[in-house]
């Protein structure tokens, strides 16, 4: 496939390892924070291609892992109720609840549906007009675009039976909320490529100024990763705190204005809640409130709230890349994929399924 | 859940911008995806496209010039990393 098999090039991904290998002269520790990366990482072995003194860990951009209970326990909850048809992308299903996962409530004869596309739930509300059909909205910026295109598209058919309930959440106020943390070991970034497709790259430069700490825009295939991991790495060894660009053919500066333009039409900023992280102060985005009408929790009296963890479950630190799943005792045996207590367990994007599928050992 | 697939545009159908939509092709398997927010995109066009929807196009100079680079530290294609690339990932939607 191209744009895709030319940067899984064995001999290309070999000598950037060799690349970084040779420009790093002192430990690193380079943060990747989308959970396609991590994926990426863990799938090819990466990681193991780098010198013992360059460490990756895992961030927290896995949508699915930072869902608060609370939110899942409200989709749920509308699963079971008689009109609602809940659509949602297919790896929200088995995330643990407070009681149920999505997958329990279908069992139990709850209408849910898994879909590729939001716009795939406002034509299925255009075509069963006697229910209620609500798209449980996950997602970081990336994904903004297409739930905000299905809000604008339901208001131009004049749908009044589709929905949001929207947990989404925005990648830099995580990033404050890491990097400013007194535990932090994170030196540098690779900022998530698709998140900067979008929203480009004018909100990484403060950031990056004030906590020095280079960003390096990065791809998700392992040249891409590669060469992401090889700019960090020379930024960090000359001392600078600078963004770069390391995927260049899907990331201008500006981003894409169009799709910034569809996410300001329909979504504000917003305070949201992160599991294992807390709350962050505007981290995410809300429906406007003259498009209440499209907001499921509003329309069916919700107040998602409250929500208990597994006790035993150490996400938080993992998302935080403080701690890497292995070290969880837990893992791989009272936490599965079959049988998960926290959601980066669940998510083919979260850590603790990369590990759990790709890694039978410990690195 | 950020991933995004590269695939090409065959044809475009106009219409309303919020519905404007084409027929895109990832690596022989083809599907229709909403191009509302790459207007500039047309057949021929690599765009990059998350959840059922086009979120940019490829630069072609800017991926000619990282594989400029690349074969002028000595790269050559030395087999495919994971073996075959998949033909259209099942999680295409995350």
């Amino acid at each position: 496939m191209r744009h895709v098999d030319e940067y899984r090039d064995a001999a290309a991904v070999r000598r950037l390892a060799e690349a970084i290998a040779r420009c790093a002269t002192r430990p690193w520790t380079i943060m990747e924070i989308c959970g396609g990366q991590t994926h990426s990482i863990v799938r090819f072995g990466l990681d193991e291609l780098l010198p013992r003194t360059i460490a990756l860990v895992h961030g927290p951009g896995c949508p699915v892992c930072v869902t608060p209970v609370a939110l899942i326990d409200a989709a749920v909850a509308l699963a079971q109720r008689p009109e609602v048809i809940l659509c949602s992308f297919g790896d929200m299903l088995r995330v643990p609840g407070t009681g149920d996962d999505l997958l329990t409530a279908k069992a139990r004869g709850g209408d849910v549906r898994t879909v590729y596309s939001p716009l795939d739930a406002v034509a299925l509300a255009g075509r069963t007009p006697g229910r209620e059909v609500v798209f449980f909205a996950v997602g970081f910026e990336t994904t903004a675009p297409v739930n905000a295109l299905a809000v604008l598209q339901s208001r131009q058919l004049g749908l009044r039976n589709f929905s949001l309930l929207v947990s989404h959440v925005l990648v830099p106020p995580a990033l404050e909320a890491i990097l400013s943390a007194p535990d932090n070991r994170v030196q540098g970034l690779l900022a998530a490529g698709h998140v900067c497709t979008v929203m480009g790259t004018a909100e990484y430069g403060p950031l990056s100024g004030r906590h020095r700490v280079p960003m390096v825009v990065t791809g998700f295939e392992p040249v891409d990763i590669l060469q992401g991991v090889l700019r960090c790495v020379e930024l960090l060894e000359t001392g600078r705190a600078e963004v770069a660009n390391a995927y260049g053919r899907a990331v201008r500066a500006e981003g894409n204005l169009r799709a910034q333009e569809t996410v300001r039409a329909v979504f504000e900023e917003t305070d949201r809640e992160w599991r294992g992280l807390g709350p962050i102060p505007r981290s995410g985005y809300a429906l406007r409130p003259e498009l209440r009408a499209y907001d499921a929790a509003a329309k069916f009296g919700l107040e998602p709230a409250g929500g208990r963890e597994p006790t035993e479950c150490i996400a938080g630190s993992i998302l935080r890349g403080n701690r890497k799943p292995h070290e969880c005792p837990a893992f791989g045996t009272r936490c599965t994929p079959e049988h998960p207590l926290g959601a980066p367990m669940v998510s083919g994007e979260g850590a603790c399924a990369a590990y759990h599928r790709y890694r039978t050992r410990e690195p | 859940m950020c991933l995004a697939v590269p695939g090409q545009i065959l044809s475009v159908e106009g219409g309303d911008p919020l519905f404007r939509s084409g027929r895109v092709s990832f690596g022989g398997i083809v599907k229709a995806v909403n191009l509302a927010c790459v207007p500039e995109a047309g057949p021929g066009d690599y765009v990059l496209v998350h959840a059922g929807m086009a979120l940019g196009v490829v630069d072609e100079d800017e991926a000619a010039k990282v594989l400029g680079l690349l074969s002028e530290l000595g790269l050559s294609r030395g087999g495919v990393v994971g073996g075959e690339t998949q033909e259209m990932p099942s999680d295409e939607a995350r």
